[in-house]
């Protein structure tokens, strides 16, 4: 399986992820590797199988739309790494 | 004997006889970590203060296990208490709810003892992926102890708790069970809660345990099993008292031994000692035969492409802004996300990332995720046509003994060859256990595995309990070689 240079960075890009130049060289090596490996998924006899995406029976499990208490705001935020008016900081996204 | 050498049911008969008392038991484990953490590195967070405070409360809680103390892997969801998955992406995560399966374990009015430490989000086979420290095995301290539940089954090996909680996604219980000599339990998918549990990859993530025997893990199963409104995927079972299931008899029972899990990928210890357990299991009076389950590549090969694509998607939510690390170098909202991504996360969980990406990126799709898809049907029927002929499947529970810390971590695949034998029952989410049984010239652990029918945790039970009870292997204790 070759994988070249500029889709692994186009990859990286869609999951939110630098990767320094040597970076690219490492995870193209083990992607490679991980990949020809994992094309055995090729080869098996699953001509005609369905797909299974759980092992659960259960499909689409509902539940009582109840009104209940809900966390509180404060316990929420608590983790946040910037706040402010009980609410998330973020940087501005719409330029004026 | 210590008392930190004892098992939980042990612990539980001398309360009764009343030959020792709570504070004696939480004495004897915290003395046990003061003297051997600094050797095993087991533990994340260490909760002393809390564990005292957690006993005084429970004084007059009328649960048996009540002042039983355990210790939780470090994705499980802990109320106050720091829950890092071993990552500097949650250094200073503290979740605002418990994990259902930490109300239960609380209900019982158990004492934890600290957060254990475990491969960077569970994605790892010997610990070493964790961002804080290098978990050592107890039996060699220049070994690994297995992963990713690393620090839990280190923990118990070397008498620092009587039990604790792990998770395994593709043997992240039974394979560090394995390496350190106990006994580790992976539930049928669906039997225990995942509600709390940092998922990684949900529709294979399963809550178990790991203890010194299997009468322990019986009943610590009985704890943490049980349907669970805030998981969708918990089956609705009824209730059952597991230990129930250990009747010291096997006789008549058919055990399976698939001959593609003996074959040169294994280790000649390792295959010597198993093939002496089977003829243990002919001599109490099993029907054990050999039969064909060729799937383990197969299933190893669409575990890496099923439990990377899910990571991807289960991973997105870190992005610097609600909870976890945000990176202090940014302009933009987009330089966030992916400056506090590439900062936050380590090498190892960036490689799942980028492989799960890829893997459902368009072109591919078709290629490996459906593919990895249709494979796992394919490994459900072939275990489900071994289940019309047997009670249960024997097999190794890892290729091999545990390797020299550093020995793999540069080579990925090569890691995750380990965990051959023990992916392919979380594709088919079948319950499997993994017991000690002897140890090799090194003087290091085997184990091997066995696997039932789903929510069948009882044959298994009895199976492992059977062996346990007519050999001697819990005489072995651990060295802290160095």
């Amino acid at each position: 399986m070759q994988v070249s240079k500029e889709e692994i960075i186009h990859i990286a890009k869609l999951a939110n992820i630098n990767l320094k130049q040597e970076e690219v060289d490492t995870y193209l090596g083990h992607l490679e590797e991980i990949l020809n490996y994992a094309n055995i998924v090729n080869k098996a006899p699953i001509d005609g199988l369905s797909e299974t995406i759980g092992v659960n029976e259960a499909y689409n499990v509902f539940r009582k739309d109840e009104i209940k208490e809900s966390f509180p705001r404060e316990e929420l935020l608590q983790n946040a790494p910037e706040k402010q008016e009980g609410m998330f900081k973020i940087p501005k996204v719409i330029n004026a | 004997m210590e008392i930190y050498e004892l098992t939980v049911h042990e612990l539980l008969e001398k309360l009764d006889k009343k030959e020792i008392t709570k504070q004696e038991i939480l004495a004897s484990y915290q003395n046990r970590i003061k003297e051997k953490e600094n050797d095993v590195q087991a533990f994340i967070t260490i909760t002393d203060a809390e564990a005292k405070e957690q006993l005084e409360k429970n004084e007059n809680n009328n649960s048996k296990l009540a002042g039983i103390p355990i210790g939780i892997k470090d994705n499980i969801c802990t109320k106050g208490i720091k829950t890092t998955c071993a990552s500097k992406m949650l250094e200073n995560f503290v979740a605002p709810y418990n994990a259902t399966v930490m109300d239960k374990i609380n209900n019982e009015g158990m004492v934890m003892l600290g957060k254990l430490n475990m491969d960077e989000f569970a994605m790892g086979s010997s610990t070493e992926h964790s961002y804080f420290k290098q978990t050592k095995n107890p039996w060699n301290l220049n070994k690994v102890p297995g992963g990713s539940s690393g620090g839990s089954a280190a923990a118990v090996a070397s008498g620092m708790l009587p039990w604790a909680l792990g998770s395994d996604t593709g043997g992240s219980i039974r394979q560090p069970a394995s390496y350190c000599g106990i006994v580790g339990l992976k539930p049928t998918y669906g039997l225990v809660s995942r509600y709390g549990l940092v998922a990684y990859a949900s529709s294979l993530d399963q809550i178990g345990t790991l203890t010194k025997d299997v009468k322990d893990a019986s009943m610590l199963l009985n704890v943490i099993a049980g349907h669970d409104e805030k998981d969708t995927t918990s089956a609705i079972k009824e209730k059952k008292d597991y230990t129930q299931a250990l009747k010291n008899d096997i006789k008549g029972l058919k055990i399976g031994v698939p001959k593609e899990y003996f074959d040169d990928g294994i280790d000649e210890e390792v295959r010597e000692s198993i093939k002496q357990a089977i003829e243990k299991y002919r001599e109490l009076g099993a029907i054990v035969e050999e039969c064909s389950l060729d799937i383990a590549e197969y299933a190893l090969g669409s575990y890496y492409v099923i439990a990377c694509a899910e990571a991807s998607s289960n991973l997105g939510r870190f992005d610097g802004i609600r909870y976890g690390y945000r990176t202090k170098n940014y302009e933009n909202l987009r330089d966030i996300y992916r400056n506090s991504r590439s900062e936050g996360f380590g090498a190892e969980v960036k490689r799942r990332i980028i492989l799960g990406t890829y893997v459902l990126s368009s072109g591919y799709y078709d290629a490996y995720y459906k593919k990895a898809q249709q494979v796992r049907t394919l490994v459900r029927n072939e275990y489900a046509k071994n289940f019309e002929k047997y009670d249960c499947l024997l097999t190794p529970t890892a290729p091999n003994v545990a390797f020299d810390i550093g020995s793999k971590v540069n080579n990925p695949l090569e890691m995750y060859l380990a965990d051959l034998c023990t992916v392919p029952v979380n594709i088919a989410g079948l319950p499997g256990i993994s017991i000690p049984c002897g140890l090799n010239s090194e003087g290091m652990p085997i184990g091997f595995q066995l696997i039932g029918k789903p929510f069948d945790e009882e044959t298994i039970l009895n199976v492992a309990y059977t062996y346990e009870q007519n050999t001697d292997f819990r005489k072995n204790k651990p060295e802290f070689r160095n």
